[in-house]
């Protein structure tokens, strides 16, 4: 088994996955129904993302387990996602920070990969990047909307900067199957990409008349398993039913 | 989703204060299947008529997400996850749509929304009831999407235009609807004991609320006959609810599902099937909203609409300044 | 509690065809009353390509005058071409 490119596998899988079961919490809750349609686009697109990734993953390991299984079956200390994607949805700025963090780096990160030696992992980073485009313009429109409106939102936004901004570390960090796979030129480095993250980002958030933090923050430990608390609350909920029916076809 | 439950339709007694020369023009062309249009001339009792039915339908849509969206984040696969959310984001889609329709007679969404928050407006009672299992996802698929598919699919020829170009597309995205809750059973169908035990607890619970979606029995529903005439309501609640049974009865046959009534027999004479009576005072208690999760479901609407207020104000000020700096 | 003003939208189904009313959303500006459109009426690969316009700067006509503004083009049915009986050997003109 190709050990490091199923983790790899599994990091951009469980990205798309959690930051999408996050985003299904806003169903039916969002602030007005146009914004509640944009929201679950966004949540579908990711679910479909982490179905292709994980999927490929399970292939690549041969143990006979597909997305399902990866998704369903794990524990937490075996997710392999961001620390950013797991955290709550907060109000509607942390949510738009998250996304705004997590979209633009993901559009960088999956341009490149769409250009990947490897075909398969190609083809979905090629569909991918699309949606993930999208998802870096709607998050940019409103964090530019929510930081120059009224006196309440630009102050929730930089609250939400300063809450999620310590877990942009984790979210650059090249652990050792990464760092792998990039050796194989299979994947770029993802530290090669927070120049231009940090870039995009100021601009837009400069455009509100807001910052990014300057504080640096150490965090790390997704990639390899350690969590923050909130993963094994949200796998609980997201998992009980097949760990309850384990033997069960949905 | 969607019921004429409630569609109580306001008396005529203003029609007398109506110029009858317009109104007799006004119920010839309807009677002659015209579409009624927006800016066009309508009776007053037809204009507060058509927004309470309008606007009842658009709050059942959007409360109706909430009991589907209990199981969103617990849909067992990533497929039933995607199918599920794509499901509730149609009905988000259909309530913007007939909000938009009912906006044309002069009314709001605001104001259709605050009388929802303060419980002046009904909505789908059916709604209230709690979602268990997950085989209720399937049940409010198969059975609450179909009984809505057969109130609406004749909606589609209601008389007022953006009314019925609203239908029309919401029967076109609908379609999908009652047949994913009917694959999801099927799937459980085929399952372990447990899975079809919760599939026959789903439809123990599920079965009367579905029949109570058609409303009141015709001798009860004494505006229906004026609605028809409007093309508001093109067929009665007991017809539409014999179609339901007939049409339901083998479905849940061929799950291997016994429906939980006991008079429940096909009547050759007839040529449908005879059932037992409904249970109305549980029906009216709903109604009043009395039902098991309302305080839930209308609580989670107001805060859903109150914590959303700083951000439609934000981007309310975003435009405005956007436009001052145009415009000097 | 405050809600965005409405906008129409109007939808290309596919290249060739002109774009028609698809319905309304609500939006706080032209930007966001687009990406709504987007969110609401193409979840389906219903078009390729969008407009919106805000619904207060539509002008209509007035019903009432249905008469004055649309029944003088009635009687003019020389604008037709089976106005005009031709020879059968050049009808197909």
């Amino acid at each position: 088994m190709d050990h490091s490119l199923f983790r790899a596998l599994t990091q951009l899988g469980d990205d798309s996955l959690i930051l999408g079961q996050r985003l299904c919490e806003w169903c039916g809750h969002a602030p007005t129904i146009e914004v509640d349609l944009g929201l679950s686009n966004l949540a579908l697109d990711l679910i479909g993302q982490a179905t292709l990734l994980l999927d490929y993953a399970g292939e690549v390991e041969g143990g006979g387990r597909d997305a399902d299984a990866l998704a369903f079956h794990r524990n937490a200390e075996q997710f392999a996602n961001c620390l950013l994607a797991e955290q709550p949805n907060g109000d509607f700025a942390r949510t738009v920070v998250r996304h705004l963090f997590f979209a633009t780096y993901a559009s960088a990160l999956y341009e490149a990969l769409a250009a990947s030696p490897d075909a398969r992992l190609a083809e979905i980073a090629a569909k991918a990047v699309k949606e993930l485009r999208y998802h870096a313009d709607f998050a940019a429109d409103w964090a530019e909307r929510l930081g120059d409106g009224t006196e309440e939102s630009r102050a929730r936004m930089a609250e939400a900067l300063d809450w999620h901004w310590r877990f942009v570390n984790d979210l650059f960090h090249d652990d050792r199957d990464w760092a792998a796979c990039a050796a194989r030129g299979l994947v770029p480095l993802r530290q090669s990409l927070r120049y231009g993250f940090e870039r995009d980002v100021s601009a837009i958030l400069e455009r509100a008349g807001l910052a990014l933090p300057r504080k640096v923050w150490p965090i790390v430990g997704g990639r390899s398993g350690q969590h923050s608390e909130h993963l094994s609350v949200l796998l609980a909920t997201m998992q009980v039913l097949p760990r309850a029916h384990p033997e069960a076809v949905w | 989703m969607y019921t004429t439950e409630l569609g109580k339709v306001s008396p005529l007694q203003d029609g007398a204060q109506e110029d009858p020369e317009r109104l007799a023009a006004f119920e010839a062309r309807v009677a002659a299947d015209e579409f009624v249009e927006p800016k066009d001339w309508m009776p007053q009792a037809y204009r507060r008529t058509l927004v309470r039915q309008i606007s009842q339908h658009a709050h059942s849509e959007i409360v109706g997400m909430l009991p589907e969206g209990n199981w969103l984040t617990r849909a067992p696969s990533l497929q039933r996850k995607a199918i599920l959310l794509a499901k509730i984001q149609d009905e988000g889609g259909h309530g913007l749509y007939l909000y938009c329709a009912a906006e044309t007679l002069g009314t709001s969404r605001e104001e259709m929304i605050d009388a929802l928050h303060s419980g002046r407006a009904k909505y789908s009672t059916i709604f209230n009831y709690p979602t268990l299992n997950w085989a209720d996802i399937g049940a409010i698929g198969w059975l609450v999407d179909g009984a809505a598919i057969m109130n609406q699919v004749p909606l589609q020829r209601t008389s007022y235009g953006p009314y019925a170009r609203a239908m029309v597309r919401i029967c076109k995205e609908e379609s999908f609807h009652q047949r994913q809750g009917y694959d999801l059973l099927l799937a459980l169908a085929k399952g372990t004991a447990a899975q079809k035990a919760m599939s026959q607890d789903a439809l123990n619970r599920w079965w009367w609320p579905a029949l109570m979606m058609f409303g009141p029995p015709d001798e009860n529903s004494p505006n229906s006959a004026q609605s028809i005439r409007w093309r508001i309501k093109r067929e009665t609640n007991d017809q539409l609810r014999q179609k339901f049974v007939d049409a339901t009865v083998p479905q849940a046959e061929l799950l291997g599902l016994t429906i939980p009534d006991p008079d429940l027999n096909w009547n050759e004479q007839r040529g449908h099937y005879d059932f037992g009576a409904i249970e109305w005072d549980e029906f009216y208690a709903v109604v009043r909203g009395e039902g098991p999760t309302a305080k839930e479901r209308i609580t989670a609407r107001r805060d859903a609409w109150a914590n959303g207020a700083w951000v439609r104000e934000a981007a309310a000020a975003f435009e405005a300044k956007r436009a001052a700096r145009v415009a000097a | 509690m405050y809600d965005w003003p409405l906008w129409e939208v109007f939808i290309r189904a596919r290249g060739g065809l002109d774009h028609r009313h698809a319905g309304s959303v609500h939006a706080p500006d032209a930007h966001m009353a687009l990406r709504h459109a987007r969110d609401t009426y193409t979840r389906r690969l219903e078009g390729v390509s969008i407009w919106v316009v805000r619904s207060s700067d539509i002008v209509a006509s007035d019903p009432a005058q249905d008469g004055a503004m649309f029944e003088p083009a009635a009687s003019k049915i020389y604008r037709h071409p089976t106005f005009y009986v031709l020879p059968e050997a050049v009808d197909h003109m």
